[in-house]
């Protein structure tokens, strides 16, 4: 049975090539990035852009008046505006915040985080644009260019619930060259 | 203005302009040189009819030439010009090339959506002329089927939103050649390229002759044909004497990486304003930069590469 052998070989390769990647993240990424994800982190970021007054969370989610509700259902009484397209159908809010601790975010593995290091989370699905993110790549960095660096985070760019990028209205274009000389009377 | 040359307020160009017209350009500067001492006579007595802040500019070196006591004369003298044309104090900087730094730009043509942020934030930061409004940034809209396509693209777009559907968008400016055609047009050594790889002009020196524009392939140079309308309250008084102190009508103008803004470690103008975060900036020299990451991970491509100008503006894709 060639071929289950061939796709059994192929997996152990790719194995183990996460794993050199893995070690080799560790020897190289990481020694210049002191945090990695799930601990707490030394990239200077933005403050989370969260509307106004809605943090503290744990302000309407006490547990008490405001009992967590596991249960999928469309939003009435509250947070009717977030409608979720990202990813699959199956998408709920508690994958990425923590039932209990309302004021923390949730990675898979249960690891509660703070919104200001929302990028974990984020990082944990899309890996590509997390390393690209960190070297400064994907998406932006102020500050300067030879000196300390401010990064915007994910969710300043792609709101977590409908992330792809929102469209812009474009600034005015160019004047027409034509249109000039008709205003100055033809001289160019 | 008192030169009575009549067509043109720039100083006593009347003897710049027949320079262009008469040197083959095998040694610009000297020829100039020499023309202006043969010249000098003759044009003496129109100057006799200038004031001195005019005989001053006349007379004036280029600036690579200039030594530290001139050039500080130099900018009390723009300084104090600016100051009163446009009503407020105005810094003429005049900060050299950083040791170990030569600048490069990237731009990730999969995150660039064409908003146009960047042109207009240009024209903002580098005191272009706003009508008609000079801009240093053209973004072109291409389609994705055709590729970078030259015969495919439309700087005119005006959709109510971007990006749209089935389109890419390449915004174009000074590619800082490291073979840069512009500089070996000039026939007066008006425009050169800086040890930080930016290629600027003497605003002061550029005659007006417009070969450079002839000779760069991106469209990356402008003219003043008017005098620039810059309104006072729009003017950015923070400038660099090669960057964007205010220009005249008859020179021409390009970008300069911000020069005024990378040589103290500020970012570019419209890389700090792009909100898609397409833009990258930083030192060739530093293997630590994320313009370095960019080259060594990402698919890169030059803009004309086959012209051999060697651009230091590199687009890719982030995907
Ligand atoms: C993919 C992960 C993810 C999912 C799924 C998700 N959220 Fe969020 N949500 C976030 C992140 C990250 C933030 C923080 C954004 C910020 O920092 O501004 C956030 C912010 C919020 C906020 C604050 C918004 C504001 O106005 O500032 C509310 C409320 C919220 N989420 C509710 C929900 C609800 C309700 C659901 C389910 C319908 C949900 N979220 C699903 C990731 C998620
Ligand atoms: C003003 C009160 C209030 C604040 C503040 C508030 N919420 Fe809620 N939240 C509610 C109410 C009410 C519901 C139930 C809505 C419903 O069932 O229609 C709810 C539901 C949710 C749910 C669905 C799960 C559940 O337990 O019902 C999530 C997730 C959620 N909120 C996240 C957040 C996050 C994250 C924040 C802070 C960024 C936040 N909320 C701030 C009132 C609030
Ligand atoms: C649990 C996994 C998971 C997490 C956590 C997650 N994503 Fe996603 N994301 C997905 C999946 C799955 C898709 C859909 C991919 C596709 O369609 O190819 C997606 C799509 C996207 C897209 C593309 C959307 C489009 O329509 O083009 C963006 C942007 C994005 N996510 C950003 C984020 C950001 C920002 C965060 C952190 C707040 C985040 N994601 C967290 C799984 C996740
Ligand atoms: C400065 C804004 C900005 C920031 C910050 C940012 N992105 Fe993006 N991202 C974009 C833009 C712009 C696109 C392309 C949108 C388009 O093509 O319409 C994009 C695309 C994506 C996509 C879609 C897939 C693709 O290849 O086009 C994913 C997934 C994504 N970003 C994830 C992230 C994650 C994860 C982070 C944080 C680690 C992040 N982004 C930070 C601007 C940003």
């Amino acid at each position: 049975m060639p071929a289950p052998r061939r796709v059994l070989l192929s997996r152990i390769g790719r194995l183990l090539r996460t794993a050199a990647l893995l070690v080799a993240g560790t020897a190289l990424g990481w020694a210049q990035f002191p945090a990695h994800p799930g601990t707490p982190d030394e990239i200077q970021v933005a403050p989370p852009p969260l509307t106004e007054g809605i943090f503290p969370c744990s302000g309407c989610h006490d547990g008490k008046a405001q009992k967590p509700n596991p249960i999928r259902r469309e939003m009435k009484d509250m947070h009717t505006d977030i409608e979720l397209r990202h990813g699959p159908e199956t998408r709920w809010c508690t994958d990425c915040h923590d039932l209990i601790d309302r004021d923390k975010l949730r990675l898979a593995n249960g690891d509660k985080l703070d919104f200001k290091v929302s990028y974990q989370l984020c990082g944990q699905c899309h890996g590509d644009k997390y390393r690209d993110w960190r070297v400064g790549v994907h998406g932006k960095r102020t500050g300067s260019w030879n000196g300390a660096k401010q990064y915007l985070l994910c969710v300043s760019c792609h709101n977590p619930h409908s992330p792809r990028f929102a469209a812009l209205a474009p600034m005015p274009p160019p004047v027409r060259p034509e249109t000039i000389q008709r205003r100055k009377g033809g001289a160019r | 203005m008192s030169c009575g040359s009549g067509n043109s307020d720039k100083p006593c160009s009347c003897a710049g302009n027949s320079v262009a017209t008469t040197t083959a350009a095998s040694e610009p500067d000297p020829t100039r040189r020499a023309m202006i001492a043969t010249g000098i006579a003759a044009v003496a007595s129109i100057l006799t009819g200038c004031d001195k802040k005019t005989f001053d500019e006349f007379t004036q070196h280029n600036f690579r030439e200039l030594g530290k006591a001139e050039i500080n004369d130099i900018i009390a003298r723009l300084e104090a010009e600016y100051s009163a044309d446009y009503g407020k104090p105005v810094h003429v900087g005049t900060e050299p090339a950083m040791q170990g730094v030569v600048f490069g730009y990237a731009l990730d043509l999969s995150r660039c959506v064409g908003c146009r942020r960047c042109v207009h934030a240009c024209v903002k930061e580098n005191n272009q002329s706003r009508d008609p409004e000079i801009q240093w940034i053209k973004v072109l809209q291409m389609d994705k089927e055709e590729g970078v396509s030259l015969q495919h693209a439309d700087p005119y777009y005006t959709p109510k939103e971007v990006p749209e559907e089935g389109h890419f968008y390449m915004p174009v400016q000074c590619q800082q050649c490291r073979n840069p055609p512009c500089v070996k047009a000039c026939p007066v050594g008006a425009t050169w390229q800086e040890p930080d790889g930016i290629t600027v002009i003497d605003y002061n020196w550029c005659i007006g002759c417009r070969y450079c524009m002839a000779a760069c392939p991106y469209g990356a140079r402008h003219f003043n044909w008017g005098e620039p309308n810059l309104p006072k309250d729009e003017m950015n008084p923070d400038t660099h004497y090669l960057g964007n102190r205010p220009r005249r009508k008859g020179v021409v103008e390009k970008c300069t990486f911000c020069v005024q803004r990378t040589r103290k470690g500020q970012y570019p103008a419209c890389l700090e304003v792009c909100p898609t975060g397409s833009r990258k900036f930083g030192n060739l020299m530093d293997p630590k930069s994320e313009i370095r990451y960019v080259l060594e991970n990402k698919r890169v491509f030059l803009f004309k590469e086959d012209l051999n100008t060697k651009p230091k503006f590199f687009y890719f894709y982030g995907v």
